[in-house]
């Protein structure tokens, strides 16, 4: 389980609803790790800032994970945590390793703009 | 504009105990970080060394709580923003976000702390999370009975060497000096285990990836020559830079490596303008000398206001 302030998802059913159900929404999957805290911390940060986007973690480690392991656009990435963004129920972008506030709000200003 | 008694620029270990202090002293403070609170902290797997903690603190969790106990006497955190424009002279400092607010105070620290060193070459960025890793904790995993490179030959490389070695097949090190800087005995564990060797007096000029394996070009820097190795992975660990390039267009006198230079009060050049922690140009970095430099210019502020 992965202590942070931020929604976890928990199982594929609630990854699938809230890709569904929003028009945008990001997840981060990782663990309690030095490269994962940070773009959790971004994210709660963030959600302040951007209201309209949906801001969720998962935890690598359980099975429901992998959805997100199992993605073509994850293939390759040997970096946690794998950070996924959805627009409109359909996967826009995909980033590995860690990121600084900078490089998210860039991406989230390029696919959610 | 807003109005402030003091005004933080860093929300790792040296400006948040600035923090605590200040507003414990009730001088209203704002600390501004373009990231999270915690600084390198956060990032950090284990802490051993922070006083008053008998057993090993995670770093997310000693980061967590300067915060919590910043915000419990009332400092105010801007947390993601980033710094779009700023003046510091002896008469004047404010500072403006990427939101457009502006806020100015008597007092300011810097105390932006430092951030791991890029190799800045190509195939870097481009593969960063995908073949290119800055930590063993969280990657090692990955890279199980494979062999990977690490880049760098200090106590950062050698530490997070030992911890691959328990992963991986074997390790390339890769080194621009004849012998390595690591403490002696963190060295010795490594380059005595036979899964290590190690390339001297190279230096990474290029990464490349092909499928899922990834080609160095190092070149040799007594003879110029270039050689490609490939593996399965690269670690990269070298060493620290000052965040300071914020302060490039301002008064504020920096060392040649980008420290920024003050009295032992950690007063800048600049009258007002403190400076706290790894940015400040000093001979030690640890999180306890960073909250030290960082309670001393809280507590010259406290008397001067």
């Amino acid at each position: 389980m992965l202590q942070t302030n931020l929604e976890h998802i928990e199982s594929e059913e609630q990854l699938k609803e809230l890709i569904e159900n929003n028009e945008k929404a990001a997840v981060c999957c990782g663990r309690m790790g030095p490269m994962c805290i940070p773009v959790y911390d971004i994210f709660e940060i963030l959600q302040e800032k951007y209201p309209d986007t949906q801001f969720r973690d998962m935890d690598f480690d359980i099975p429901a994970a992998a959805v997100i392991k199992g993605l073509p656009q994850c293939r390759g990435f040997f970096g946690l945590p794998f950070t996924i963004y959805y627009r409109n129920g359909k996967l826009v972008k995909a980033t590995s390793s860690i990121q600084t506030a900078k490089q998210v709000k860039s991406v989230i200003d390029e696919v959610f703009a | 504009m807003q109005k402030y008694d003091v005004i933080i620029i860093g929300a790792g270990p040296a400006g948040l105990a600035a923090a605590i202090y200040t507003a414990r002293a009730a001088l209203s403070t704002l600390v501004i970080d373009e990231s999270s609170a915690g600084g390198q902290v956060k990032t950090t797997d284990q802490v051993a060394n922070y006083p008053g903690f008998a057993e090993p603190v995670a770093g997310h969790e000693l980061a967590g709580n300067m915060r919590k106990q910043a915000e419990k006497y009332a400092a105010e955190l801007k947390l993601a923003a980033d710094i779009t424009d700023l003046h510091l002279s002896d008469q004047e400092k404010w500072v403006e976000l990427d939101n457009e607010d502006k806020y100015t105070a008597k007092f300011v620290i810097i105390a932006t702390g430092s951030s791991p060193r890029l190799l800045n070459i190509p195939g870097e960025q481009e593969y960063k999370g995908g073949g290119v890793s800055y930590c063993a904790t969280c990657d090692a995993e990955f890279y199980k009975d494979k062999d990977i490179f690490v880049i760098g030959g200090g106590n950062s490389a050698m530490e997070e060497s030992l911890l691959l070695l328990q992963f991986v097949k074997s390790i390339t090190v890769i080194h621009q000096f004849d012998e390595l800087q690591a403490e002696k005995i963190t060295a010795d564990k490594v380059t005595t285990n036979p899964k290590v060797n190690i390339l001297w007096s190279h230096e990474p000029r290029a990464f490349y990836k092909k499928e899922n394996k990834m080609t160095v070009e190092a070149e040799n820097l007594k003879t110029n020559k270039r050689i490609r190795l490939e593996r399965d992975g690269i670690f990269i660990f070298v060493g620290l830079v000052p965040n300071s390039a914020f302060l490039k267009n301002t008064p504020i006198q920096l060392t040649k490596y980008g420290y920024v230079i003050t009295d032992p009060q950690m007063e800048t050049n600049i009258k007002g303008v403190y400076a706290a922690g790894d940015i400040r140009d000093k001979k030690h970095r640890q999180i306890t000398i960073a909250v030290g430099d960082g309670t001393i210019a809280a507590l010259e502020i406290i008397h001067k206001i």
